[in-house]
């Protein structure tokens, strides 16, 4: 007798009807804003419906309003776990636009904040999931190191979660050597640290138990939902953007992509983990290339498009040209329709860009993978346990600003 | 053999002829347009095709170009082959007058949200599609805000002066 | 071989409040002691919307750990709690919603704003945000920064302290406060 749609109750329900359980927008423990009713009967989940939107920010409007480098700001905010990906994937965008080379230093130096960045949003990931479990240990020891990963953000861009990394060509600034030091101290560390979560979580009975079996997904289903990302890769397709399109020079890095079976919690779990295995070595070996380039390349020589360095701005004529037109956004950014994608933390960021040769963007869509992946959560816990139901949720990774932009 | 642009273009002309127009290759992607009736039909032929197996739906969108008339609004579809790495752009024009096109659920369950959400910006009405309602604006707005012709911020707001952030009491730039 | 014992010495106490003391008895008023009692337990309910959401995680972590000012039971229900800390960008859709919350809230009960989106709307001035949450519930302390820093939600939190140890107990029946709140439309 619930309003929704036709629910017919299964055969073993000793309720006569089904309850409607609004798991709202104010969730406890740190998800984000979205809304699940749920139709329960007893405690198991009979369907259920997904709403959106409570923290919905225009940000496509505001695109339009905002010349290029303005926008940067805005990607931050979509997957703020993970920014500096989101600002680089911007950046690749429109240095494809406008048909700009980096030099090999300016990739090796993206492909360092990305890594880390990713490493960042899956460590909230997993610790997220074992605090839903109950394992709050994990997700405590865990935030040490992303405040050592914030730390490093701080040396090259200045802040801590909203990066705003990077221009379009390049950095802002040269990496400084304290910053080169702390990413080896992070490479030093941090290994020890997710050998311990390991540990305490990978084969622990517990755990297991909770999160094998629970809200599985066939590759067919996965890849008609439009799952990408570590989502897609559990339920054992292979497809990494970083390996079918290479952008910014992962070409030259090796690394391998874990994929799993089943498609469950436990090897979304899995995954996760093991990417940030492969972020590990794939930071060493850009640490290793990058000693043995020039070291004060740190962006590409194109003057119309990036901020020339004061000095010249005051002595050199064109310099300051370029410098007036820049800040003022009247910078000629070529007419062009350009749709590129880069592997964020959650999965295929794509970045839909029509300039019609004005300061701000005709049109900008963000092609966010949570919204897209979301869709299939109904699926994914039908018939599954209420506790069930909201491990899934957690594990699936759902950042809201990327839900709703 | 490996899918080049030429060759998807040729299949298409092949099957569908005068229908697919304006075909042009920007950035290296295929972009090619299809009256709104067909669009059902040429992603149905792009998924079956055993050479040209579209089978994933990346992205669909919409734009709003005011000034082409009886043509405002275009859909966009991304699609995407896994097999051989091949990305395509297909577009579909509508007038704002009467923005029916027929849904692409029942072909990719991903395009159950991308649709709404287009319908919630723009106002395209997907025929068909199984729940099409608001989703990320609050369900009582009556108008579509992504059209050019509505402002970005909230014109009821009594605390930020317009005159300060350079607009001058009208909404613009 | 067991761990020698170790005494922390150092403890910081909290300073006692004026009064008069003497031999056996400390006499002061009850607003003070109240007060004092309240501002060191208060239980928070983090209404973490986004990025400023993320930035609470890493202040409730050990870094910078928010529990040494006696917050360490965050109360996830509006029931129990004494604090609403809105961190995070509220739109229009979620207004009403945080309004629900604040509503189930039980005198005394005090509001922080965290984070610019929260105070003003911050960078998003478009049609779906709401401009500060101060147009829906009244706010006692506005953190700005987008995200403020985790010490920066700490001097929030010890402003709040500030606020709650001088608050008089009459406070919540006064004509001011009634006043406040039917500014906002809660009776």
């Amino acid at each position: 007798m619930s309003e929704q749609h036709n629910i017919t109750l299964p055969e073993g329900s000793i309720e006569r009807v089904t309850q409607t359980l609004n798991l709202g927008p104010t969730h406890p423990a740190t998800h984000g804003v979205f809304q699940n009713i749920l139709e329960i009967d007893g405690e198991r989940v009979v369907s259920s419906e997904s709403t959106v939107g409570y923290i919905h920010r225009a940000f496509e409007k505001i695109a339009e309003r905002r010349p290029y480098y303005q926008i940067t700001p805005l990607t931050d905010r979509l997957n703020y776990c993970s920014s500096p990906i989101n600002n680089m994937g911007w950046h690749i965008t429109v240095e494809k636009l406008l048909g700009i080379q980096t030099p090999k230093r300016v990739d090796y130096l993206r492909v360092i904040i990305m890594e880390l960045a990713r490493i960042c949003d899956h460590l909230i990931c997993n610790g997220v999931v074992g605090v839903d479990t109950g394992a709050f240990t994990g997700f405590l020891y865990l935030m040490r190191w992303r405040e050592l990963a914030y730390e490093i953000y701080e040396e090259i861009c200045g802040s801590r979660l909203t990066t705003n990394i990077g221009r379009v060509g390049g950095f802002e600034r040269n990496f400084t050597p304290a910053a080169f030091e702390k990413i080896e101290k992070f490479l030093v560390e941090f290994p020890k640290a997710l050998k311990e979560f390991e540990t305490l979580m990978n084969r622990n009975r517990i755990f297991m138990e909770r999160t094998q079996g629970v809200g599985p997904i066939s590759a067919e289903r996965a890849m008609n939902y439009g799952f990408t990302g570590p989502n897609l890769r559990a339920a054992g397709v292979d497809y990494d953007l970083r390996v079918a399109h290479p952008y910014s020079s992962y070409e030259d890095f090796e690394f391998s992509i874990p994929v799993g079976t089943t498609g469950d919690c436990y090897d979304r779990f899995l995954v996760r983990n093991g990417e940030m295995w492969e972020s590990l070595s794939i930071i060493r070996q850009a640490m290793d290339k990058v000693k043995g380039l020039p070291a004060d390349v740190f962006h590409a020589d194109v003057p119309a498009y990036y901020l020339p360095e004061k000095s010249d701005v005051y002595t050199k004529m064109e310099a300051l040209i370029y410098h007036f037109k820049i800040i003022m956004g009247e910078t000629d950014i070529l007419p062009g329709e350009l749709y590129n994608a880069v592997e964020g933390a959650n999965g295929e960021l794509g970045f839909y860009l029509i300039s019609d040769g004005g300061r701000s963007p005709y049109r900008l869509h963000f092609r966010r993978p949570c919204f897209i992946y979301y869709q299939a959560y109904a699926e994914l816990i039908k018939g599954a346990m209420l506790s069930d139901a909201l491990i899934c949720m957690s594990s699936l990774n759902l950042i809201a600003g990327e839900l709703d932009a | 053999m490996s899918l080049t642009n030429d060759y998807i273009k040729q299949r298409l002309t092949d099957k569908f002829g005068e229908a697919v127009s304006q075909v042009e290759e920007t950035f290296g992607m295929l972009n090619f347009t299809v009256p709104k009736d067909l669009n059902l039909k040429v992603m149905q032929f792009l998924y079956d095709d055993e050479e040209l197996q579209f089978r994933f739906l990346t992205d669909l969108t919409a734009v709003h170009y005011p000034d082409r008339k009886g043509e405002e609004l275009a859909v966009v579809y991304h699609l995407y082959n896994f097999a051989q790495r091949v990305r395509l752009r297909m577009k579909v024009y509508t007038s704002v007058e009467d923005p029916r096109v027929f849904t692409a659920t029942r072909l990719f369950e991903s395009a159950n949200w991308m649709e709404r959400e287009t319908y919630d910006f723009f106002g395209v009405n997907f025929v068909g599609h199984p729940n099409l309602k608001r989703i990320l604006n609050v369900d009582e707005m009556d108008y579509f805000p992504m059209r050019k012709e509505f402002p970005l911020e909230d014109q009821s707001r009594i605390d930020k002066d317009d005159e300060m952030f350079g607009r001058g009491g009208h909404i613009g730039i | 071989m067991a761990r020698p014992v170790q005494y922390n010495t150092k403890v910081k106490t909290v300073e006692i409040p004026e009064g008069y003391s003497g031999e056996g008895f400390f006499a002061t008023s009850f607003d003070k002691a109240i007060g004092l009692a309240r501002k060191n337990s208060i239980w928070p309910l983090p209404f973490a919307t986004s990025c400023c959401g993320i930035e609470f995680m890493a202040t409730m972590a050990s870094t910078y750990d928010l529990a040494r000012f006696g917050a360490e039971r965050m109360a996830f229900t509006p029931r129990q709690c004494d604090l609403l800390m809105v961190m995070g960008t509220i739109s229009k859709k979620m207004g009403p919603v945080l309004r629900q919350v604040y509503l189930q809230m039980a005198e005394p009960r005090w509001v922080i704003a965290v984070g610019a989106c929260a105070s003003s709307g911050g960078v998003f001035d478009t049609y779906s945000v709401l401009q500060g949450i101060d147009q829906i519930i009244p706010v006692d302390v506005y953190v700005p920064g987008c995200p403020p820093r985790p010490e920066a939600i700490i001097d929030g939190f010890m402003r709040i302290q500030d606020l709650i140890g001088q608050e008089s107990l009459r406070r919540r029946h006064s004509e001011k406060y009634k006043e406040l709140l039917n500014s906002y439309g809660i009776q």
